[in-house]
């Protein structure tokens, strides 16, 4: 009987990865990986926003873990968790995380200020995604470090409204 | 717009832990960019702040865009630095602050 479960699983598996390939997802995706070459476009307000949180100074792209589903099938609502690799402790924390994405209407997703008390600079939540595109995480550390993480994820429905 | 908090904290905490603090409100966030039936733009209406206290001492602060989905989730992690009781507040765009309290049990 279970095993029998674990077949029907994999199964329906199998038939929803055809099933959005024959609707007309693949060349979405295929599209999605060729502009991953030059680069996903950034929108404007992105650059703005991303000049604006870094002060012009270049993060550093190390010790941020971001989890994200590789395809987010409803872009209203995609989970994510940003944990930092940080001591948290009164020399060295992590003060804020900034939550940017590259192609929604409105670019600056969030910030979450931290603390050293919370220990752990782990910080979960749900973002809305417009379509494909990377998203960027910031992290401002007291000792004035920015590091940085990017994530690309595809989109099927986009977030967002309109 | 009626917001309620959920707040989901561990029951079995010791001082010297690092718990998870798990926060939802129910919120349309209207992200200003849709449309209603009549062509009309809806106007924005998001929670645009959320603070957590622990024992009157600020833990923990969040600034939301319009990117954060409906019903805003965040969970953070805070070190236990003896009993207390957690103070979440959510500030809309009408400047409306939805306060929830919730003591944390320590064993």
């Amino acid at each position: 009987m279970r095993e029998f479960a674990k077949i029907s699983r994999l199964d329906r598996r199998q038939f929803l990865v055809s099933a959005t390939a024959a609707a007309g997802l693949l060349p979405l995706i295929v599209e999605g990986a060729h502009a991953d070459t030059p680069g996903l476009e950034r929108s404007k307000q992105f650059e703005e926003t991303f000049a604006k949180l870094t002060r012009g100074a270049t993060p550093v792209a190390d010790r941020i873990t971001v989890d994200l589903p590789e395809l987010a099938d409803n872009g209203n609502f995609v989970p994510i968790t940003m944990i930092v690799d940080s001591p948290m402790t009164d020399a060295d924390y992590v003060k804020a995380i900034h939550l940017v994405s590259t192609a929604n209407p409105v670019a600056h997703v969030a910030t979450f200020h931290l603390k050293p008390i919370n220990a752990i600079a782990r910080v979960q939540s749900r973002m809305r995604l417009a379509k494909t595109q990377d998203v960027i995480v910031l992290a401002e550390l007291s000792t004035g470090e920015m590091l940085m993480s990017t994530t690309m994820v595809k989109v099927t429905i986009g977030g967002c409204g309109d | 717009m009626a917001a309620t908090p959920r707040i989901k904290l561990p029951d079995n905490a010791k001082v010297g832990d690092v718990i998870e603090v798990k926060t939802l409100i129910t919120h349309v966030m209207e992200t200003g960019n849709r449309h209603d039936k009549y062509g009309k733009l809806i106007p924005r209406d998001i929670i645009n702040s959320f603070i957590a206290k622990y024992g009157g001492q600020e833990v923990f602060r969040a600034e939301f865009g319009t990117g954060i989905s409906a019903n805003p989730f965040v969970s953070f992690r805070m070190r236990v630095s003896g009993p207390g009781i957690f103070e979440f507040a959510w500030t809309d765009d009408h400047g409306v602050t939805t306060v929830a309290t919730a003591p944390l049990t320590l064993t």
